[in-house]
């Protein structure tokens, strides 16, 4: 029996940048929906939830011990600071893309 | 804790940062050592073109107002200042130190640390990788360029004993890494320990954001008194472990998840996060409650550090054109479309503009206006036209176009901004250790 919820109910997220390459970590506020999150938020999943803002692969690193996940999205930034003519030109509000996702839990 | 500690704070995370935590810090914080890290990737790069405008500048503008904050407090309290606030000009930073310490009848001994600066090493037949190119088949207009030097390069600033050190580029982590090293006397080659410093450093080096900055999401994350969040410092031990906290009263928190978050800001593999120093291994990092607003990190190591340093090389960016223009109340969302179908019309065919035009609606579509194709039902709404270009000209009429849309463009249209502005683009290169002549020179008021 498992329900769904948005991302930001169960876990907090924070984004940097290094050149064209964004990294948002995820950290379940409860250790008991870190295996339910890791299951749901795959790199594929990330990476093809927004395939015009996010143009390359997608790494995730894991750190079991504190309940996070660690997304390095590739070309993520229209060309990074240099090149992007986004106002938001670090990518500083892409946590919250990734905390409006659905995702499964087994209880809450 | 009775053994031995150093108590180390930042007082800034980046070039504009506040400046009361830190004046804050420096009266009641009991410091060893004080850090302000005031560098980004691209700020460098227009340090150099400040420096090449006028050769007594292209340090930290900031630097006089954030010293004289802090220095009187600093000298009384026995805490030694380290700031990479020189950016493109330590000497010249280092010169305005002297004269604000002589100004305010202090007498202090200022280190000056160079050798970053390798502009005269690139050529055009360096290769740019990011590119595929070399400088010269890029066309790019060298600016400048720095290696991110590692915590040896301060070393031996500080067996100067300085009231304050300043130095040009030097990773983020490392400012704090030196003073741990230089007090506990680790080795430059002991990994695991200087990974434990690293993590240190890595948790302070964006101020705020590990005690309650950039942390805040109501209803779900809570940060009292944020307004005036308090900076944080940690008690560093020998072996690396610390205790994270911020000064009573403060507003902010420093908690388990603040804690988390910064850990991995900014960091791709947790188990080698680079730095001119060391591999620094922070996947069994360890997080434990040791009171309100205290928190102890333990278990980050490190292994063999990378061969060669990092190196930004800045080139001239050409100019960013921006203009804004707003739309109110009913049908505002297509009157906003409708002026920016007008500006993009315009640019291309009476202005034969070539370049990229992005217009996002603010309010409805902007910052994540590439991954949602969402409408929204909005009142408010803004549009903004952005467009980069070397021809200063095109750069006005994109500003002309928006700012025509006054009488010309749909109706009950208002609230024009416009700017132009000269940018800089960045590269990394990685160059020998070898190659990096490090100096130090101490300047006494």
């Amino acid at each position: 029996m498992t329900i769904t919820v948005p991302l930001r109910e169960i876990a907090s997220a924070r984004t940097g940048d290094k050149g064209n390459i964004s990294c948002v970590s995820v950290w379940a506020y409860d250790p008991k929906h870190y295996e339910d999150i890791k299951a749901s938020l795959t790199p594929e999943r990330i990476a093809s939830a927004w395939p015009d803002l996010f143009r390359g692969h997608v790494e995730r690193f894991e750190l079991p011990a504190l309940h996070g996940l660690n997304f390095v999205i590739h070309d993520a930034l229209e060309g990074g600071v240099n090149a992007s003519l986004n106002l938001d030109f670090h990518g500083k509000s892409f946590s919250f893309l990734l905390l409006e996702l659905p995702v499964e839990v087994h209880a809450l | 804790m009775s053994e031995q500690v150093v108590r180390i704070g930042v007082g800034a995370g980046f070039a504009g940062d506040r400046i009361d935590p830190a004046r804050d810090l420096a009266e009641r914080g009991a410091l060893d050592y004080l850090v302000f890290e005031c560098l980004a990737e691209r700020t460098l790069a227009y340090g150099h073109l400040q420096r090449s405008q006028d050769p007594s500048r292209g340090y930290n503008p900031l630097l006089e107002k954030r010293l004289a904050a802090v220095l009187q407090a600093c000298v009384r309290n026995g805490t030694t200042i380290i700031t990479n606030m020189g950016a493109a000009n330590p000497r010249a930073a280092g010169r305005v130190a002297i004269d604000l310490a002589r100004r305010m009848g202090l007498c202090i001994r200022v280190a000056i640390v160079e050798g970053d600066e390798v502009t005269t090493h690139i050529s055009d037949a360096t290769v740019l990788p990011e590119i595929g190119k070399t400088v010269g088949e890029s066309g790019l207009r060298l600016v400048g360029a720095n290696a991110y030097l590692g915590a040896e390069a301060i070393l031996p600033a500080l067996d100067t004993e300085p009231h304050l050190v300043i130095t040009g580029r030097v990773a983020d982590p490392s400012l704090f890494l030196a003073p741990l090293a230089h007090r506990y006397g680790w080795t430059l080659d002991d990994w695991a320990t200087l990974g434990a410093g690293t993590a240190v450093g890595h948790l302070l080096e964006c101020s705020s954001q590990v005690s309650g900055g950039y942390f805040a999401d109501p209803p779900y994350k809570h940060v009292p008194n944020l307004a005036y969040v308090g900076f944080p410092l940690a008690e560093v031990r020998s072996d690396g472990r610390a205790m994270v906290s911020k000064l009573d009263g403060t507003g902010g928190c420093v908690t388990p998840l603040t804690v988390k978050e910064q850990l991995l800001y900014e960091v791709h593999d947790p188990r080698a996060y680079l730095t001119p120093d060391v591999t620094a291994d922070f996947s069994n990092v360890s997080i434990q409650e040791a009171g309100q607003d205290r928190i102890v990190v333990s278990g980050a190591t490190g292994r063999e550090r990378p061969e060669q340093l990092k190196t930004i090389v800045g080139f001239e960016g050409g100019f960013l054109a921006e203009a804004e223009f707003s739309y109110a109340g009913p049908g505002a969302v297509q009157r906003a479309q409708l002026a920016s179908e007008i500006v993009q019309e315009r640019m291309r065919h009476v202005h034969q503009c070539g370049e990229r035009i992005r217009l996002d609606l603010i309010g409805v579509n902007s910052l994540h206006a590439t991954a949602l194709q969402r409408q929204a039902d909005t009142r408010d709404v803004r549009l903004r036209a952005a467009m980069r270009t070397v021809d200063h000209d095109m750069a006005q009429a994109l500003l002309a176009e928006v700012e025509s849309l006054w009488v010309s463009g749909p109706a009950g249209g208002g609230g024009y901004r416009g700017s132009v502005n000269a940018s800089v683009t960045t590269h990394a290169v990685f160059v020998d250790r070898e190659s990096i002549e490090l100096r130090m020179e101490v300047l006494q008021s």
